[in-house]
């Protein structure tokens, strides 16, 4: 339509919702209700779609697909998407979370409806635009206006210091992002462009691409994040409403990841291989590190937005193996723990929403009055620790594999991560479900409700089948990823054979 | 020599106006009403019809009056944003002027003068045109800042404006005569053609003595001292005034005659404008931290953004002027907006303007609400907002010319700007209600309205002003 194709459709489909949302008038039940439906039918309609597209997709093609283009600013920046192996399964999991999402703040959010379910739509816009765009500039633009829904969302409807942790959440994003802003003008001036499959192609000098990384690292390492530039996410996993921390544990946390994919690892390969040591010492002491905080805390979202810093350390750490085991773990670590670690938090939010609090201590012996509940919990935490049959094992494995092929040490200090996370998860279960329920306010706490069953329903189905059942994921991205290796192993063998040449 | 009906229609504008400014003095001191709307409407009309008049077809550049004065499409690229600045904050001016009682017929005239200068100073090509148009601009605002006579502050704050800027002034004229005399000739390409190949230390001497006159004038650091009381002191309309128009005038120039007059002496310069540019962008976003008053940190914030602006020229390439005058454009638009809110700031009969006031303000008026803080997100520079494409074209020339360090203290500083633009966002939606903010007229939230859209929907269709600014910035080359 009007020379638009379907990814466009995508994109601009939630806008659509929330211009709705927005003639609806007035502030009482009727409207609230309406806005409700409104959202949950637009992100229903926007899952279709990308269904729909996935249909279009073809996993045997390793380049670009359902590209569309038009010029932009000028004839040089772009207005360009298209989807490869890579960036298609985050569109997927993006459209399918946002659902979750909605009919999770069904009944807790009550005050001003109407502007939370325009931020949700606003800022599905900009996640999928994240990983739909084609130009580095475009791309640059969604990444960062996804900034302002989610400080609205954390500071309006968010805990007790919600201004504290949004303020941090938007300034440590930001003050990355604009270095990256930075590299992208350099390389604008080196390829005269923005377009990401010319950049592709574009052989950047090394001692160039070394700052060029350390740039883009500075962004994507604070959104992953990755220690030391982790300590905004605990507090904005804290604060946030339960529907925010899952689009931040779900997708958020996952642009960064494929950031490294898209850009650093392709564009940057000498320079990636030169640091690759620096970020699996970064990856090591997050795994090993936040997994041992996770231990201590009393509050059992922090416990989760810790373990959340602990599993994108795996993720760094495969992406960095630089090679075909490693990377595809990496990505079917960061689906999984899309669907993991949000459906962590809306257990959370469950038990929130019938307690309204989330210390640790005020919970106990939750398997006798809520037997459902515990069960999705007990799957959830074992999917968390990475246990066989479910999919967290999947890419926890493969990432360990293509760590031990890069460098056994790395793997061997990593490893140790998983029996932490296996301690302090299995520790957080025990103290909430199992025990005797002897607080009295405890006493009259009920299961989960229709409402809750559909929600979590099916993302416990879907954890215990991608667990068993890894292949369709790791088929999708495995041509683009493929493709991805076999030009980095070229790249580095190029400048290998020039370094060979000149002694 | 050219013909004088040549010369009078690459003048149509600056005609326009002197010739309106004096008509409507006529009209309004043979009527002696007070509370007399009409001479701001006729006002109005002027600077509309002048604006109009700069899309005639006119061949691209014409020197006239003796080379003193050129028309090209850089300046009629400048003139729109000062004649559209003026004619907004006009428009803005009349509520609030009325309400204070102080709606005289004296201010739309000043207005029509000062805006008069600026088309001056924007065409001057030589030293004498530059230093007629900015005393012409000059003496009407220093009238202007004072305009509210019985306001204890605004009286301070004409007087300490008129205090430095006579100074400044006087240091302008001093860097004109060195250049004049080292030079051995007022015309700016004159004095490129004569420093060329042969600089000798009382040029540069001049050049340090004239841009600091001109900083004054942009209120950039170190010469920026008189702006946060003056936007504080003068009536509110006033201040959007001078947050508006005179900043494009004295940019403007600033550009002209560094392209014109001195690439003889780039290194020169260029240390000159990195330092005040960088001094800028610090100053403008530690300062406004503390501020409570907003149109005090209008003035840090517009103290920053001149900073931001500047880091376009830096290169000196046809990019990065093209760069600052997209930037000028974007900064105008959101100046506009914010100061469009400041004056729908009135509970019951009283205009308020600190940062509390406006607490919850999203419960109270939602649109308003809205607005402002995506006005506040731009002035931050964040994506997809029409601030962010301001940086992203002054940055990306001077990354291509090499200033890796410029730029990255750039935005790190823009990071900490962004601090108490948050903060004011933070106030609007996060804070509890405080009282509820009495109606405005309709053209004061037309003008937010308007400028709203333009900054939220500009990265849908950016290409007119693109084109605008890159066919402006060719034309100065």
């Amino acid at each position: 339509m009007f020379g638009f194709g379907i990814l466009s459709g995508l994109i601009f489909l939630p806008l659509v919702g929330a211009a709705f949302i927005l003639a609806l008038r007035g502030d009482d039940e009727a409207t609230r209700r309406n806005a409700r439906w409104a959202a949950l039918v637009t992100t229903l309609i926007t899952f279709g779609l990308s269904l729909v597209a996935w249909s279009r997709f073809d996993i045997t093609n390793p380049g670009f697909q359902l590209v569309e283009q038009k010029e932009w600013l000028g004839a040089t920046i772009l207005y360009k998407l298209g989807v490869d192996g890579i960036s298609m399964p985050f569109v997927l999991l993006t459209t399918f979370l946002m659902p979750f999402c909605i009919a999770s703040s069904w009944e807790t959010i009550n005050t001003r409806v109407r502007e939370y379910m325009i931020a949700f739509l606003v800022l599905e816009t900009l996640m999928i635009g994240v990983f739909g765009a084609l130009d580095l500039m475009l791309f640059y633009v969604f990444f960062e206006g996804g900034l302002i829904p989610m400080f609205l969302i954390i500071g309006i409807w968010g805990g007790k210091r919600r201004i504290y942790a949004s303020f941090k959440f938007f300034l440590y994003t930001l003050a990355g992002s604009l270095l990256m802003l930075l590299a992208i003008f350099a390389m604008y001036g080196v390829a005269g462009t923005t377009d990401i499959v010319t950049l592709l192609k574009t052989a950047f000098p090394v001692g160039m691409q070394k700052y060029l990384w350390l740039a883009f690292f500075a962004s994507f390492a604070v959104k992953m994040p990755m220690w030391p530039v982790h300590t905004w996410l605990p507090d904005a996993h804290v604060e946030a409403p339960t529907a925010g921390s899952v689009i931040l544990a779900g997708i958020l946390l996952k642009m960064g990841g494929y950031g490294f994919l898209r850009f650093s690892l392709p564009m940057f390969p000498d320079a990636s291989q030169y640091f690759a040591p620096l970020v699996f010492t970064l990856s090591i002491i997050a795994i090993v590190y936040t997994s041992l905080v996770a231990l201590v805390q009393e509050d059992m979202k922090k416990l989760i937005a810790y373990s959340s810093v602990a599993h994108m350390g795996f993720v760094t750490m495969g992406i960095f193996a630089l090679n075909q085991q490693g990377v595809q773990g990496a990505v079917f670590q960061m689906v999984s723990h899309g669907i993991v670690s949000g459906a962590l938090f809306l257990c959370v939010g469950v038990v929130y929403d019938r307690m309204h609090t989330r210390e640790i201590a005020a919970y106990g012996g939750l398997v006798n009055r809520m037997p459902l509940y515990a069960v999705a919990l007990l799957v959830f935490t074992m999917a968390n620790v990475g246990l066989p049959g479910t999919s967290g094992f999947v890419g926890e494995f493969l990432t360990l594999i293509g760590a031990f092929n890069a460098n056994s040490w790395v793997a061997l200090f990593a490893t140790t991560g998983v029996i932490l996370s296996a301690a302090y998860a299995l520790y957080l279960y025990r103290r909430v479900v199992f025990g005797v329920l002897d607080k009295p306010s405890l006493k009259t706490i009920k299961d989960l409700s229709a409402r809750e069953i559909a929600l979590l329903a099916p993302l416990l189905v879907l954890t215990i089948y991608y667990g068993v059942q890894p292949g369709p994921i790791l088929d999708a991205c495995a041509a683009s990823v493929t493709l991805l290796v076999k030009n980095l192993d070229s790249a580095l063998a190029v400048t290998k054979t020039a370094a060979v040449a000149l002694h | 020599m050219t013909p004088i009906s040549f010369a009078l229609a690459h003048t149509l504008p600056e005609l326009i106006l002197a010739g309106g400014a004096l008509v409507l003095l006529m009209l309004g001191a043979f009527r002696a009403g007070k509370g007399d709307w009409i001479i701001s409407e006729l006002a109005i009309g002027l600077l509309g019809i002048a604006l109009l008049t700069l899309f005639f077809p006119l061949e691209g550049k014409a020197l006239i009056w003796d080379g003193a004065f050129i028309d090209d499409t850089f300046g009629r690229f400048m003139k729109g944003l000062a004649l559209m600045g003026a004619l907004v904050s006009l428009l803005l001016s009349r509520e609030y002027m009325a309400r204070e009682k102080i709606d005289q017929f004296e201010f739309p005239v000043l207005i029509l003068l000062a805006t008069t200068g600026m088309l001056m100073l924007i065409s001057a090509q030589n030293l004498i045109g530059l230093y007629l148009g900015l005393e012409l601009m000059s003496l009407a605002l220093y009238v202007v800042a004072a305009f509210h006579r019985d306001n204890v502050r605004a009286s301070e704050a004409g007087l300490k404006y008129f205090v430095l800027g006579a100074l400044s002034s006087g240091m302008l004229l001093y860097g004109s005569s060195l250049i004049y005399g080292f030079a051995g000739t007022v015309s700016f390409t004159g004095i490129a053609d004569a420093i060329h190949g042969n600089v000798s230390i009382g040029v540069v001497f001049g050049l340090v003595f004239l841009l600091a006159g001109l900083a004054f004038k942009m209120s950039m650091v170190p010469f920026h001292m008189w702006t946060p009381d003056v936007y504080e002191g003068a009536p509110t309309p006033v201040t959007a005034f001078f947050a508006s128009a005179p900043k494009m005038a004295a940019v403007a120039i600033t550009l002209r005659i560094i392209i014109t007059a001195f690439p003889g002496v780039t290194p020169q310069w260029q240390q000159i404008v990195v330092f005040m540019s960088l001094l800028s962008m610090a100053l403008g976003s530690f300062a406004a931290i503390g501020q409570t008053n907003l149109k005090r940190l209008m003035a840090y914030s517009s103290i920053g953004h001149m900073g931001f602006a500047m880091v376009g020229l830096v290169p000196g390439t046809e990019q990065g002027i093209r760069g600052v005058l997209i930037y000028m454009a974007i900064y105008l638009t959101m100046t506009l907006g914010a100061f469009a809110a400041l004056l729908s700031m009135r509970v019951g009969e009283r205009y308020v303007e600190t940062i509390p006031d406006l607490a919850g303000l999203s419960r109270t008026n939602g649109s308003m609400a809205f607005f402002l803080a995506m006005t506040m997100f731009s002035l931050a520079g964040i994506p997809p907002l029409a601030g962010f494409f301001a940086k992203l074209y002054v940055f990306q020339p001077a990354i291509d010319a090499g200033f890796y360090w410029l730029a990255t203290i750039g935005v790190l500083l823009s990071v900490v700007s962004t601090f108490y633009y948050l903060r004011i966002v933070k106030v609007i939606y996060f804070d509890a209600p405080a009282e509820a903010f009495s109606p405005v007229k309709r053209e004061v939230t037309g003008v937010l309205w308007v400028a709203s859209f333009g900054i939220l929907l500009f990265w849908v269709y950016p290409a007119p002003v693109l084109t605008a600014a890159t066919n402006a910035a060719k034309s100065l080359f």
